[in-house]
Formats: structure tokens, C-alpha cells, sequence
């Protein structure tokens, strides 16, 4: 099912002319609204001129997500704040967020993405979605609403948590597709079994979910358990938010909307750009956006590109499900968290040394932030209730400052393995 | 006047426990008296033992998290209500116990008290007021 069709069975030659003359715009747009890159391409002594076909954007300087936040707050939007129709925003280094502006073409361009995610996954106006992605800054939770409402579909904007009363609900509106990260449907599952309600009686079709690396393991345990077809998507805020690609039918690859956004594949280490089927870095141009256009923008996420037919009938190139990052940035129940955010945590509180380790696993399927902390003889008391007080700061300075839930577990000295001198900051047993 | 505990942070794991007591067995240190108070995850053990000094230095150099606690040794009667009679005075005087815990004095008919207080010299002034014998570190060290 297409949302869309004359433009998602567009052949590669004439979605390549579309990508072609819209990149040129969007470098030219870019180069006269943005500072920043006006300084860039200045400073790499490159034009919007000098881009005549697909092959020379590799001429063009990459946009990281520390551009970004250097931007804060709208440095980065390419037109007055009176055209901003909304803001969103995501969690970066140091507790900086970074903020996204749209203008009301964006949110518009956006909704028609959504909405042909939502077709590529069945969804039609019959449906009734509930919508348990988190409603706020995050552009999941509106980004599926909008979408939705797009199609014609019914919503419910529930939101994430509480999830005694999304069971319930979903039994009593008889919810036929649910979106939310993958590993809260399994969690949505084990309550459901816990209040005694069978989800393969109710109406569930399918489950759309991203926000998170999930394996194909995963994917059978969650059709399994709650019995719908489920689907991948792909996106992050910084290039528009979920829209960005979805799985169609054949469950093989993510098409990427290509007349809306330009994809390569680049080595991380050296950013030369890969072919087609090399596994690497994706990184993503905009082609329309008008609030926050970002040229060559670093995803850091690994995949492979595959331009082959698919059975669909679309012709938008695919990407493999997303396994791996080319950073240390962790993404924990969908916020990011960088490993020196907690190491400067850990120092602002006396006495703490910055003998650490994090561990990262899934208890009842949610990702679980565990910080182990070594105990030296600063903070070490022969009272039991002293410990425990600096347990509970730490906790609670990770939930202010990062936006997420932990457990500290102190251990004692040495216990942390170092290897080289330096330790092992990071342990990520999820298996995904 | 104030006795040297000893604490130890332990992970809850097995055999830490036996390796606190094996190094201080080879430095030929004697425990008199210990106790551990426990959460999930790892464990605190405070022990009178009869060099505290060595005791901590011996540790120390086994890559154990050790500090030095200054407590009371109590004489209280062997016999039943012995130690509320003790306690009493202290609540009495408003002071907080954190934690205590006790040995027999072998041979004897009375048992030693080790408490840990909210402020110790106001402890010993009262305990003394009430006729309690506190014992010194070195009549503790030797028993």
C-alpha cells in the first residue's frame, strides 16, 4: 500500500533528477540562510556552484551533531523565529539538548512522510492507533500523531508509561496498531499476561517501532507475543524526526524517502564515502527543509545501502536495520547518553573518583543504566546509611542532569578492569 | 578512652569475607569481636581486633577500602535486662545508638557491649554517671 504512489514507485533515474536539482537549491539555501554554513564552505573553498551532479557532494564539508549544539539555540535555523511553527528538541553531550525548528512547510512535508510510513505498514483510516511514543520535546509522539490524522486513521494520543492503563485501553478502544519503541511492546506483553487480558484476542494488527536497535530475534518474540506484524522505522530529530525511512511488506531493508532526503554511506574514520552495499556511517542531507536544513549530516549510525528492486514496488533504496553506532553515545530507552556526561557527574560529587563503569542490559526488556562505582576511602563509612545516601545522589544527578533512570551499585576498589591503564568505561550486553 | 573499630568494604561476594580474615590471620592479628551490616550488593564488616593499626595497614595493602572508627566497650552484665539497663541511660540522655553488637568475656559472667554512638564523649560521661565500666583499648586488644 502506498500513501503516495506516483511519487514512492518513482524509477531510481528519475528519483536521482529530483535529488540532483533539489540538493542543488538546498546547498544554495543553505550558503545564503546559515552563518555557519556560509563560514563552512567559505573556509573549504567550495560553492553551492561547484555541486553540478550527484557525485559532488563529497565535496562538501560534513555537519556534526556538536554543530548542533553549539548552535543552541537557533543559530541553526535557516529563517526568522516567526516562520518557526513548532520546536522540538533531543538530548546531547554535556546536558545540552539540541533544538529543531519547522516552519509550516516542514510540518506539513513531515506529515505526509508519517503518513506514508503509516501506509507502508497497512495503516488506514479504519485504524485506530495508539500512539504510546512520548508526546513533548521528543518528535516521536507528535510525529505519529500527525501522521496519523494524516491518514485518517484514529489516534490515541496516550503517550508513553503507565502501562496498566495502555492495556486497558488498548482492549477497551480496540487499538488495532500500537507505535512505541520495540522494547516497551514487550513490556505492554508481559503486563497484559501479568492483568490476565490474551492480546491475541483483541484487535491488533501491527506494531510500528523505532526509536532503538532491535534484532530480528526480537522482532519474532514481539509478533509472537502480541500477535500484530511488526515494523521497523528510522529517523532521529535532527533531520526531521521518525519519517525518515520504514519498512515496507517485505521486511527486507528500510526505503529511505529519498525525494525528501539524500543518503551516503561514509568510513567513519576517514569519511570516505562508500558503495552501495559497504557497510558504514550513514549520513543524511535534507532536501526540503526549511527551518533546519543540515547538509551531509553525521548520523553515526552504521548500516549497508541496497538499491535493488524491491517486491513493493518502491524504488527508494533500503537500509539493513541498525545495529551499530561509530560512537559511544548509548541511546537508553530512547535518550541519548554520552559516558562523559555521567564521568563529569561522578567528579562534581566529593569524594567520588572517576573509577567507573557503566553497564547497559535489558531486565523485562527495558534497557537498564547501570553505573558501578568504586568505593575508596573517602566515601567509605562504617555506616551502612551513609553509603547508601551517596547511591541515591548519584541516581538522582544522573535523573536530573541526563533525563534517565539508573541503578549505582558500589564495588569495591580494583574491581573495575582496566586494561592499557585505562579502564573499560562502557559494557553493553543487550543483545540486539 | 575510645576503641579503634575496624571497617571493611566488602562486595557481597563469596570469599571476600574469608580473605579479609586470611590476611589478617597471616599477620598473626587476632579478631575479637566482628559484625557485618549488609544490603544487597555489598557489605560493610566492623571488627575489634587485637592491633588495629597493623590491622588496617595489612589491609590496606591488599587493595581493601578500610577506615578506622572510634566506638565504646561496654561491661554489661551477663543476665537478663543487662543491656537495657545500659541503654536506658543513653536514651535517657538522648543518645542515638547506631549500631551495636556484643561478645562474652570468657571465663567471666559478663558480656562486652561495642557501641557505636552519635556522640561519644557525652556517651561516656553518662555511662559513667550511671556506674557502666567502659573498658580502655588496650584492656579490649587483650582479651
Amino acid at each position: 500500500m502506498y500513501w503516495q504512489p506516483e511519487i514512492e514507485t518513482l524509477p531510481r533515474t528519475e528519483i536521482k533528477n529530483i535529488q540532483k536539482d533539489r540538493l542543488a537549491k538546498i546547498l544554495e539555501y543553505c550558503y545564503q540562510k546559515i552563518p555557519f554554513y556560509r563560514e563552512k564552505f567559505d573556509e573549504e573553498g567550495v560553492k553551492p556552484s561547484d555541486f553540478e551532479h550527484l557525485e559532488d557532494i563529497t565535496k562538501f564539508p560534513f555537519t556534526v551533531k556538536d554543530d548542533l549544539r553549539k548552535a543552541y539555540p537557533y543559530k541553526m535555523f535557516a529563517v526568522p523565529l516567526k516562520e518557526i511553527v513548532r520546536v522540538h528538541a533531543s538530548s546531547g553531550t554535556t546536558g545540552q539538548i539540541t533544538v529543531v525548528g519547522y516552519t509550516k512547510n516542514d510540518i506539513e512535508v513531515w506529515s505526509e512522510l508519517m503518513a506514508r510510513t503509516l501506509v507502508a505498514c497497512g495503516v488506514t483510516e479504519d485504524d485506530v492507533v495508539q500512539n504510546a511514543y512520548g508526546y513533548g520535546l521528543f518528535t516521536g509522539g507528535l510525529g505519529f500523531h500527525y501522521g496519523a490524522e494524516r491518514v485518517g486513521a484514529t489516534v490515541i494520543p496516550i503517550s508513553g508509561g503507565n502501562t496498566k492503563r495502555q492495556v486497558q485501553i488498548m482492549k477497551d478502544f480496540g487499538t488495532t496498531i500500537l507505535t512505541c519503541t520495540p522494547s516497551y511492546s514487550l513490556y505492554v506483553a508481559e503486563v497484559a499476561e501479568e492483568e490476565g487480558v490474551d492480546l491475541k484476542k483483541l484487535n491488533l494488527k501491527a506494531g510500528i517501532f523505532g526509536a532503538e536497535p532491535w534484532s530480528e530475534n526480537m522482532r519474532s518474540e514481539i509478533e509472537e507475543r502480541l500477535n500484530l506484524d511488526a515494523r521497523d522505522i528510522y529517523g532521529l530529530s535532527e533531520v526531521i524526526g521518525p519519517g525518515v525511512s520504514v519498512e515496507c511488506e517485505a521486511k527486507d531493508g528500510l526505503h529511505i524517502f529519498e525525494d525528501h532526503f539524500f543518503v551516503e554511506i561514509i568510513d567513519p574514520e576517514t569519511g570516505e564515502q562508500k558503495p552501495y552495499g559497504e557497510r558504514g556511517e550513514l549520513v543524511i542531507t535534507t532536501l526540503t527543509k526549511e527551518g533546519i536544513p543540515v547538509v551531509r549530516y553525521r548520523t553515526r549510525d552504521l548500516t549497508v545501502l541496497n538499491p535493488e528492486p524491491c517486491s513493493c514496488g518502491r524504488h527508494f533504496v533500503r537500509m539493513a536495520k541498525v545495529t551499530g553506532r561509530a560512537d559511544d553515545m548509548l541511546i537508553i530507552r530512547g535518550v541519548n547518553v554520552f559516558p562523559s556526561q555521567i564521568e563529569e557527574i561522578l567528579m562534581q560529587i566529593e569524594g567520588v573518583e572517576p573509577h567507573y563503569q557503566i553497564l547497559v542490559y535489558r531486565e523485562d526488556h527495558l534497557d537498564v543504566l547501570e553505573v558501578q562505582v568504586e568505593v575508596n576511602e573517602k566515601i567509605f563509612s562504617d555506616e551502612v546509611k551513609r553509603l547508601l545516601e551517596i547511591e541515591s545522589k548519584i541516581k538522582q544527578e544522573i535523573q536530573s542532569a541526563l533525563g534517565v533512570s539508573s541503578k549505582v551499585k558500589l564495588v569495591e576498589p580494583k574491581t573495575i578492569a582496566r586494561s592499557e591503564g585505562k579502564a573499560k568505561r562502557v559494557i553493553d550486553q543487550r543483545v540486539i | 578512652m575510645f576503641v579503634k573499630q575496624v571497617s571493611v568494604f566488602l562486595e557481597n561476594k563469596e570469599g571476600r569475607l574469608y580473605e579479609v580474615c586470611h590476611v589478617l590471620g597471616d599477620a598473626g592479628i587476632n579478631i575479637r569481636a566482628l559484625c557485618i551490616a549488609e544490603t544487597a550488593d555489598y557489605g560493610v564488616v566492623r571488627m575489634i581486633v587485637s592491633d588495629p593499626e597493623k590491622a588496617i595497614s595489612v589491609l590496606r595493602n591488599s587493595g581493601f577500602t578500610v577506615s578506622e572508627t572510634d566506638v565504646l566497650a561496654v561491661v554489661v552484665p551477663d543476665k537478663p535486662g543487662g543491656l537495657a539497663q545500659v541503654l536506658r541511660i543513653l536514651k535517657d540522655a538522648m543518645i542515638n545508638v547506631e549500631y551495636l553488637y556484643c561478645f562474652i568475656e570468657p571465663g567471666t559472667d559478663r558480656a562486652i557491649d561495642i557501641m557505636r554512638v552519635e556522640n561519644t564523649e557525652a556517651a561516656i560521661n553518662v555511662l559513667k554517671d550511671g556506674n557502666v565500666e567502659i573498658l580502655t583499648p588496650a584492656e579490649v586488644y587483650g582479651i
